[in-house]
């Protein structure tokens, strides 16, 4: 079944029944030639036909609902049903954006809690919720440095991320005018302390960092790392895309980052949705308060929640209205579901799984599909899939889509660059035991498979709806809507 | 409290001796000593589902929504009706947990889901590409602004006062990191000009004549980038028609909540030739190795983890959920039911404009068309108006004077197909009497 919308449609079938015209018509209202002379060609197809179409298309879809999804830095964990109920509270979904504050107290509450849970965890003061994910999140986080530096009329022009940097990182300093400078990574795995030195200079504006890293490993020397950043006046950025590992265990801010982003559609259990929605709100330190986008959520003085848009040195909002509230919710029902301890509990349980899934690992798949770094991993790790394609002759990616035979969503592949052949493997702390070591098993079931015969992974996936795409002619000869 | 976890007291030490560890302690000791946390966050302890929701309810309870008062508040988000199938296919596990679909041979849904909403997107702006979506639509316009940028380097942006404020101020925010300068649009354009921002209708509703702009801006070298309503573009020419480089807007009321303020999707389609030069995820149609008809993300090299400091933008997660309640939405509306829900809107609008301006104290602002939202001014202070409507349960719009200070005594009104005559003709009842009384406050 690949037929679109489109292709199902047929004249003068309809699903919508419009409301009666219930006032005169007024001819005049609208001249002419401003009206469009052909309707845009919209499917015209009936209910019953919408639903059984998007149904069987999702039937199309591997989610997280129905198997492992082990993809690195996304931190695929459960999304507890809860929390799509009270998202869905008529109260909160359909509260219009500019309601006056005072009659949306409720929504500026949670938001408020929301802000101070997050700014515990983070270990930093002020939260913003304003951005709508990660990406949005680190342009926040990059602007403010760049107006803190301003407002102190010292212009600098560089940002640094290490090599092992998330490609969001880089992107947003060119986004935000910087120029990057790229940091080296050392045999451990850390940043390369002796590449920081030498390039932390008073014209770097920032660095950021993600900790622990892509790699899966917490860069021990992160005082250190501090304190070269503000030795030289630079600020310090904290890519929370992996803080699932640490909740409850460290904080960037006891560590010295002055601006955090979260991902609240990871650790925080928003749904995916198959590329969002997120958000990504930015915790930042003292000094970088007054240039926090605008409006912020306050508690005037009578105990009542407001929205205050007087903040003379805020970079501006980046989006409209209050930022994605929707995910807020469910963010906050995750933190008072857990609470401190749980979330505690979570983190400490994600490491586990990752060390434990790791072992498996080495223990079933050591030879060919070792780990990049020996070293003990934080929340995820990274394998390298090199001695598999020099003795067997098998890819990361044959391996990736073998493993969807499987029934398995593969690792997240290709990334960090640094490694050669890399699978990047978050398992979550939201998996049990035996789906790990299925999953550990699956995988040696496939390297005793290309041991025989290489070739069935090398034209893998068999059982899945499509098999390869041609992705090079797909862009070679973009085709990005239906002809009509 | 432990939640969603399954890791009981034996698993945990079965796992911790196969990782070679004594202790979940040992897991965490490459953390420096000097930054660990040291004690309990603080925060209060977990709680059960049933207090959760209740608790959650509870603040909900507190917001007065478009379910507890006839609200005309528009501005950008819009009470349209959400039909319940919408709710029904977003819910499917399938579409709402899995993630970028980097894996196309069990991403099919998702990645057709996307290449249908292209589609809409394209037919519904008049123009030939559209993107995956963004966030929403200020963020839209400030990646709009992002691509002229990278498209000709040129230095300054004209900007419509008549540009969603958010809009407005998005751009501005975004520009100032790239040192692109934001400038208000007069009466000409020279060519030193990036890019030209107009709404289509405006902020005020207003639709005004934009094919003399467009040939100013394109003489000028200049790309124009229209905000438009995706509602009203059932009987509004379209902004390709119209002569746009770029188009965006606010997918909200296709099929998505109010949410307060999010999450929806932000549109973004564009003339062919910025194709590779476009924000997002774009899918494309293609074969698989049998030949069969199959979809991937395609023309990744513009995108952040391929090309890092040199992509065409830094997004990645967008609003692929909120575009399937899109595509849906606009198939459960239907070509006919677009321009249906158009043409009820515009003469519920025309009725609104003239029960309101006929009320003392009440006058219009524009004299322009509109479609679904209109200005007016009061004769009396906005804000206390409207406190004294929301008492009778009437939301009356939305007070200008917070974002356009020239018109403090301004009221912007929009209507939707939830709006009744009966709603229009209370709106009208509640509202002259406000202004009333608020005049009469004053007097004495």
């Amino acid at each position: 079944m690949t037929e679109t919308i489109f292709e199902r449609s047929v004249q003068a079938r309809r699903a919508f029944v419009a409301p009666e015209l219930d006032v005169p018509r007024d001819d005049d209202a609208l001249p002419e030639r401003f009206r469009r002379a052909e309707a845009p060609r919209l499917p015209e197809i009936a209910e019953p036909e919408i639903v059984r179409h998007y149904n069987r298309l999702s039937r199309r879809n591997f989610d997280l609902d129905t198997g492992f999804y082990p993809l690195g830095s996304c931190t695929m964990k459960h999304n507890p049903k809860l929390h799509e109920r009270v998202a869905a509270l008529p109260g909160h979904a359909r509260l219009h954006p500019l309601q006056a504050p005072a009659r949306a107290q409720g929504a500026l509450r949670l938001m408020a809690e929301l802000q101070a849970a997050l700014a515990e965890i983070a270990g930093l003061p002020h939260v913003s919720l304003q951005p709508s994910a990660g990406s949005q999140g680190e342009l926040a986080g990059v602007l403010l440095t760049r107006a803190y530096h301003d407002d102190r009329g010292d212009h600098r022009t560089k940002v640094l991320t290490p090599d092992t940097a998330h490609g969001t990182n880089p992107a947003t300093v060119t986004m935000a005018g910087y120029e990057l400078v790229k940091l080296g990574t050392a045999d451990d795995g850390g940043v390369d302390l002796d590449d920081l030195r030498a390039k932390a200079d008073d014209d770097v504006a920032c660095l950021m960092l993600t900790n622990p890293n892509t790699l899966g490993l917490f860069d021990t020397n992160i005082v250190e790392i501090a304190h070269v950043v503000h030795d030289v006046g630079a600020t310090l950025y904290y890519d929370g895309a992996n803080i699932n590992a640490m909740m409850g265990r460290a904080r960037p801010g006891d560590m010295g980052f002055d601006i955090v982003h979260y991902n609240l559609h990871k650790t925080f259990t928003q749904p995916h949705g198959g590329g969002g929605p997120g958000a990504g709100p930015i915790a930042v330190s003292e000094r970088l308060e007054p240039y926090l986008p605008r409006p912020q959520v306050v508690r005037r003085d009578d105990g009542s929640f407001d929205l205050d848009f007087d903040r003379p040195k805020s970079i501006g909002r980046l989006r409209g209205f209050q930022g994605n509230f929707g995910v807020f919710v469910r963010a906050y029902a995750y933190i008072l579901s857990l609470g401190a301890d749980g979330l505690k509990e979570a983190s400490e349980t994600a490491v586990l799984n990752a060390n434990y899934l790791q072992a498996r690992l080495r223990e079933l798949a050591g030879d060919l599909l070792p780990s990049a770094y020996e070293r003990r991993c934080m929340h995820e790790f990274v394998l390298t899939g090199a001695p598999m394609k020099r003795e067997i002759g098998l890819k990361t990616t044959d391996l990736a889509k073998r493993l969807l035979d499987h029934g398995f969503h593969p690792p997240t592949v290709y990334f960090p660059l640094l490694v050669d052949e890399a699978l990047l493997v978050e398992p979550t702390e939201t998996e049990t035991r035996e789906t790990l070591d299925a999953f550990a098993e699956a995988i040696a079931e496939i390297l005793r498979e290309g041991r025989e015969d290489p070739e069935v992974a090398r034209t893998a996936p068999h059982t899945t709806p499509v098999r390869r795409l041609d992705e090079a002619g797909a862009a070679k000869r973009p085709v990005v809507r239906q002809p009509m | 409290m432990s939640r969603y976890t399954s890791a009981t007291d034996a698993d945990r030490v079965a796992m911790l001796a196969a990782a070679g560890a004594e202790s979940i302690d040992e897991l965490f000791e490459s953390i420096p000593a000097e930054v660990r946390l040291g004690r309990e966050l603080e925060l209060p302890g977990g709680k059960s589902e049933q207090d959760v929701y209740a608790y959650l309810r509870d603040l909900a309870a507190q917001n007065v929504s478009a379910e507890d008062e006839v609200s005309f508040v528009g501005a950008g988000m819009y009470d349209h009706y959400v039909p319940a199938l919408i709710d029904s296919i977003t819910s499917r596990s399938e579409f709402l947990t899995p993630y970028t679909p980097y894996q196309p041979e069990v991403s099919q849904g998702t990645l057709q889901v996307m290449f249908e909403y292209q589609t809409a997107i394209s037919e519904l702006t008049g123009l030939p590409v559209s993107n995956a979506t963004l966030y929403d639509a200020p963020s839209a316009v400030a990646s709009a602004g992002w691509l002229a940028r990278l498209h000709n380097r040129r230095g300054r942006f004209l900007v419509s006062r008549g540009l969603h404020p958010h809009s407005r101020e998005a751009l501005a925010t975004t520009a100032a990191g790239y040192g692109t300068a934001v400038e208000e649009l007069g009466d000409e354009i020279h060519d030193d000009v990036s890019a030209v921002f107009v709404g289509h209708p405006t902020f005020f509703g207003v639709v005004e004549d934009l094919e003399a702009l467009a040939a100013a801006t394109h003489d000028a070298g200049a790309l124009l980038v229209v905000q438009c309503d995706p509602m009203t573009l059932g009987i509004l020419k379209s902004p390709g028609e119209l002569g746009a480089d770029i188009a965006v807007g606010e997918g909200q009321p296709l099929g998505n909540r109010l949410d307060y303020g999010g999450p929806s999707f932000g549109f973004f389609a564009a003339q062919e030739q910025y194709l590779r030069r476009m924000p997002g995820r774009i899918a494309g149609e293609t074969r698989d190795v049998d030949g069969k008809r199959g979809f991937v993300l395609t023309l990744q090299t513009r995108e952040q983890h391929i090309r890092r400091e040199k992509a065409t933008h830094n997004i990645t997660t967008a609003q692929t959920l909120n575009a399937l309640a899109g595509i849906v939405y606009l198939s459960w509306l239907g070509r006919r039911g677009l321009v249906e829900i158009g043409e009820l809107m515009l003469h519920r609008t025309a009725y609104a404009r003239k029960a309101l301006s006929a009320l003392d104290g009440v006058e219009l602002l524009h004299e322009g068309p509109v479609v679904r939202e209109f200005a007016v001014r009061l004769a009396a202070p906005v804000e206390k108006v409207i406190e004294r409507c929301a008492a009778e349960g009437v939301n009356p719009g939305y007070p200008l004077g917070r974002d356009y200070p020239e018109h403090e005594d301004g009221l912007l009104t929009a209507i939707t197909e939830r709006r009744t005559r009966a709603d229009i003709d209370r709106l009208a009842a509640v509202l002259g009497a406000a202004v009333a009384a608020e005049r009469e406050a004053v007097a004495a």
